[in-house]
């Protein structure tokens, strides 16, 4: 993980957008009419009851999902007509972390957690002093041999963040980070997401967890969206 | 392409483990790559021994005819003394002997026995005939020889050596085709065996997807796995084979075509090529089933 603050983006430019962005399946439409900007440098929680569709809006960010309607454009560029390598590349800037919290089953924790680097070819010894730093922070140096199935539901939450930023992406995309861990755990993982932020990353953060965005907006600007009837609004002032 | 095998052979310690190791596709690539590259080294035996056999023939049939004499008894001699003489001014023509009548009987042997009357017996005399490097002009010698000792009937042994030669040429050809279905054969089953690596890891794929890997990335994961693989199956194999075909048993020289069957001289390195013919099949069986996999798989 860099600490140099720097990014590749000016600060305050527009890293996704979501114009118009509608997302349907089986002829009924799921999300209608979104319209978001995610600027260098912001946190945004994304809020709402389940099956909303927080997780699709979420996916549609980093083209996992394409728009049936309007546009999604990410880092400049329409996911619609992104090739699989400008896909890739995209996710090579973006660090996810999924609700389900999917490893290489096969592969002991510290190289699933530095499988970003391997990926970009930039290999493990590149990240080696950050990567015992990062699992030191989300406490799993003890358990960097194990394997994933060995993990508890926490221990997987947290391996997920350490794997999301890893390679010091622009944009961190996080569904549910904090769904099977407890208060303290929670709280530390906040506070990467903040000093993560406050270096310049742009944040997402879709959760159900009210506290720990009343203990972000303490911190931080962060801004509260709410999905609902398929529809976008901004909740910042309810909390 | 060199780039491309020389780059699957060096390999990338890290990259390569993010495909999990176990799965009955590393049992079937090893089998059927170690099976087929066994048939290939006999296909090519075969198809070598067919070539020599075609040579054989050809060369040694080529350049010799036989003109045999039927004429009674008492003009056998001066019909011989004739034909002789006519082949002797016959452009074309190396060298020509009449056969003695102990050769003759060697010849007849097989079929009527050691203790053949040939003095009591029409036998015709055969005068055995070596062209030059040119040849002769065979139809201007039938025509002479029609004038000058009409017993003699020329045989250039066109009429039957062309027929054994291109049969044993089309079985060198069907050696050659056999290598290519054994081919095209490992190819499908390596794609069968690619395709089913690739659907039970879709899992895997997925999460690779998530971190940004590149199809190029995932697919070179699987077809450098494919590709040693096949090398290693078919090297087992081609060793295997060479072995069987090395401990045949041998016969003489006039011995049937399948105590030939065989390498001789450099022939004996011949079958290396076939385990790199598997790992470079290999490589664009897997390359080109992963590749269309990942395309398909959202």
């Amino acid at each position: 993980m860099r600490h140099d603050g720097l990014s590749l983006l000016d600060w305050g430019c527009v890293v996704i957008e979501l114009k118009q962005a509608a997302y349907g399946y089986g002829g009924g439409a799921l999300l209608e009419g979104m319209d978001l900007q995610l600027t260098q440098g912001s946190f945004y929680f994304l809020t709402g009851p389940s099956g909303a569709g927080k997780t699709t809006l979420l996916r549609l960010c980093y083209a996992d999902l394409l728009p049936t309607g309007g546009s999604v454009e990410i880092f400049g560029k329409k996911s619609t007509d992104m090739t699989r390598d400008g896909v890739a590349a995209a996710r090579q800037r973006m660090g996810v972390v999924h609700q389900d919290c999917e490893f290489l089953d096969h592969l002991p924790l510290e190289e699933n957690i530095a499988l970003p680097l391997t990926v970009a070819g930039r290999g493990m010894a590149a990240g080696n002093g950050d990567l015992a730093e990062l699992m030191g922070w989300v406490g799993l140096t003890a358990r960097k041999n194990a394997l994933p199935p060995e993990l508890s539901g926490g221990e997987r939450q947290r391996a997920a963040l350490a794997r999301a930023v890893i390679t010091d992406p622009d944009v961190i995309i996080a569904d549910e980070p904090t769904g099977n861990i407890d208060w303290e755990m929670s709280q530390r993982l906040l506070q990467l997401l903040v000093e993560l932020n406050r270096m310049g990353k742009t944040i997402l953060v879709a959760t159900h967890d009210l506290s720990l965005i009343r203990a972000a907006k303490s911190q931080i600007s962060a801004r509260v969206l709410r999905i609902a009837g398929g529809q976008l609004q901004s909740a910042g002032s309810e909390l | 392409m060199v780039g491309q095998i020389f780059d699957i052979l060096k390999g990338d310690s890290q990259a390569d483990r993010v495909v999990p190791k176990r799965g009955h596709s590393v049992r079937l690539t090893l089998f059927t790559s170690g099976a087929m590259a066994f048939l290939a080294v006999f296909a090519l035996a075969m198809s070598l021994a067919a070539g020599r056999l075609a040579d054989r023939w050809s060369d040694a049939l080529a350049r010799s005819s036989t003109i045999r004499i039927s004429a009674p008894a008492g003009e056998m001699e001066a019909q011989t003394w004739a034909v002789l003489e006519v082949l002797e001014q016959t452009p074309g023509v190396e060298s020509a002997r009449a056969m003695t009548d102990a050769e003759q009987r060697d010849l007849l042997e097989p079929w009527f026995g050691p203790d053949l009357p040939l003095e009591d017996l029409p036998i015709p005399r055969l005068v055995e005939v070596i062209e030059t490097a040119a040849g002769y002009d065979g139809e201007g010698l039938r025509q002479r020889l029609a004038a000058e000792a009409p017993g003699a009937i020329l045989d250039d042994h066109t009429r039957w050596r062309r027929p054994l030669v291109r049969a044993a040429g089309r079985l060198r050809a069907l050696g050659f085709v056999s290598i290519g279905l054994i081919l095209a054969s490992t190819a499908a089953m390596i794609t069968l065996a690619a395709g089913a690596a690739l659907a039970a890891n879709v899992k895997v794929i997925r999460v690779l997807r998530l971190v940004g890997a590149r199809d190029t990335y995932i697919a070179r994961a699987f077809v450098r796995r494919f590709s040693i693989r096949a090398l290693t199956g078919a090297a087992v194999g081609t060793a295997f084979g060479t072995i069987a075909i090395a401990a045949l048993p041998r016969a003489q020289e006039e011995g049937a075509f399948l105590t030939g069957l065989g390498f001789s001289g450099f022939e004996w390195a011949m079958p290396l090529v076939i385990p790199i013919l598997a790992a470079v099949t290999a490589f664009w069986a897997t390359r080109a089933a992963a590749l269309r996999t990942l395309r398909r798989l959202q």
